[in-house]
């Protein structure tokens, strides 16, 4: 009774997870998909998709390992005010993100004076869409590093120093080789987190084809001007790497372990 | 000769040793927790002292001024649980000081090709740490600690993770190579074998003192 319960409950659960998403994959016939994918606002907005994500993973690691080292290693007055600060980008709302951005970024936002000086505008540009991409994604990579970091036993760092590697080399030598997987998987969690962002990005970059028009932005439109066939090819494409996604950050997972 | 005069207080009592290490073996002997493992770290330069100073052959390591990083001691340590760099083969573990001091891939390799063969596990070379056993991993630590010729050896219970046949083997192949060397060999145990087979003098501290 109770296991005919569970497997009611569990087979329900799965079921409602796999049948929208199988759903995308009946919808988009062969024919639809070339026919979508040939479209310019198909072939833009993978290129701005890819273009941004991969610039805000490079920033993501570039500034993100150093604070994961510094988490997982250093004592310093703070660390565990920063640890869940690094952490609440993935609890606040997308769009209340694209809005705090837009406080500092935006036409009078707190950045406004030093950008206007330099004559740089950011809101409503390409680099707002790396910049909100950053802010979502940047915690499940922090969050991964700082873990991997952790895991590296300081004996091999000592080691490494007696043998006569000062420390730039010896985390480029040692840590970061043993903290790889943990690295890796994070930033493919992160990486992800960037392809599927909506709600930063059409609150502090809009939804300009072309210029700040990603993946899951053209989705949403393709559905406003009544173009399924362009959403669901693009869904697809965007679920398919998630399915992608999901299976890597699960094997560099147990490389970790 | 590594002088170390130094102090420094440890969760449960206070190191404070002024002790000199010639050329050759020093036994430094001692229960569990007396201290033993601080005074190497000390010379390594992997703790600094409250206060005091180390030096080896008149070069100041640490005083009130001067604090050397380890990696410009040029002291080798091999650790009790040997801390061999498990993403890399047994080669490159034992060329690793040799890559730090900027010695070309080929000349590197032939080099730790050479201690392996002298400890007689040339033909696991390739092998990464976890696939060797308790006897060829410490041969390996010894061999990455002496390939690029430092200045002072430390080792801290070298023989503490072998069994009591492997421990004794290994013991009797080290002796020589140890002797020969030419540098001071601070040597770490808690076993009174150790310090009776060695052959050497042997110093002894309790409880962050030095009392022989």
């Amino acid at each position: 009774m109770i296991r005919a319960a569970i497997a009611a409950a569990s087979s329900l659960l799965v079921l409602f997870i796999a049948l929208p998403l199988a759903a995308l994959y009946l919808h988009a016939s062969p024919a639809r998909l070339a026919a979508a994918f040939a479209s310019p606002a198909a072939v833009a907005a993978l290129r701005i998709s890819l273009e941004t994500t991969a610039a805000s993973l490079a920033l993501t690691i570039a500034f993100g390992t150093p604070l994961a080292y510094a988490l997982a290693r250093g004592a310093f007055a703070g660390r565990t005010a920063i640890d869940a600060l690094v952490d609440l980008p993935i609890v606040v709302p997308p769009a209340v993100a694209g809005l705090a951005l837009l406080f500092v970024f935006g036409r009078y936002g707190l950045a406004a004076p030093a950008l206007d000086a330099l004559h740089v505008r950011v809101a409503f540009t390409t680099a707002a869409v790396v910049l909100a991409q950053l802010f979502v994604g940047t915690p499940f990579y922090v969050r991964a590093a700082r873990a991997g970091f952790a895991s590296v036993d300081r004996l091999y760092e000592e080691a490494s120093a007696t043998l006569g590697l000062g420390p730039l080399r010896t985390f480029a030598a040692i840590t970061v080789p043993l903290a790889l997987p943990a690295l890796a998987g994070g930033a493919v969690l992160a990486w992800a987190r960037a392809l599927g962002e909506f709600g930063a990005t059409i609150m502090f970059a809009g939804n300009l084809q072309g210029v700040t028009q990603t993946l899951p932005l053209a989705v949403y439109l393709g559905l406003e001007n009544g173009d399924i066939d362009l959403a669901a090819a693009l869904a697809v494409l965007l679920v398919t790497i998630a399915i992608a996604v999901v299976a890597a950050a699960r094997a560099l997972e147990r490389r970790a372990a | 000769m590594i002088e170390v005069s130094a102090r420094k207080a440890l969760r449960t009592f206070t190191l404070d040793v002024d002790v000199r290490f010639a050329r050759g073996v020093t036994v430094l002997a001692g229960p569990s927790g007396a201290g033993k493992s601080t005074v190497l770290r000390l010379i390594a330069g992997l703790v600094r002292p409250d206060a005091g100073r180390v030096a080896l052959e008149g070069r100041t390591l640490h005083d009130e001024r001067t604090f050397v990083a380890p990696f410009r001691r040029d002291v080798a340590y091999v650790f009790q649980e040997y801390a061999l760099f498990p993403h890399l083969s047994a080669l490159e573990n034992v060329a690793f000081g040799l890559r730090a001091r900027g010695v070309a891939r080929g000349a590197r390799h032939d080099v730790a090709r050479r201690w392996l063969e002298r400890l007689g596990i040339a033909p696991l070379e390739r092998a990464r740490p976890h696939a060797l056993s308790g006897g060829e991993r410490q041969r390996v630590a010894l061999a990455r600690a002496l390939a690029w010729e430092p200045r002072a050896l430390l080792l801290d219970e070298p023989f503490a993770a072998l069994d009591g046949a492997t421990a004794a083997r290994v013991r009797d192949e080290l002796r020589p190579t140890l002797h020969a060397l030419g540098v001071p060999v601070v040597l770490v145990t808690h076993d009174e074998t150790d310090a009776r087979t060695f052959d050497a003098p042997v110093i002894r501290i309790e409880a962050g003192r030095v009392i022989a």
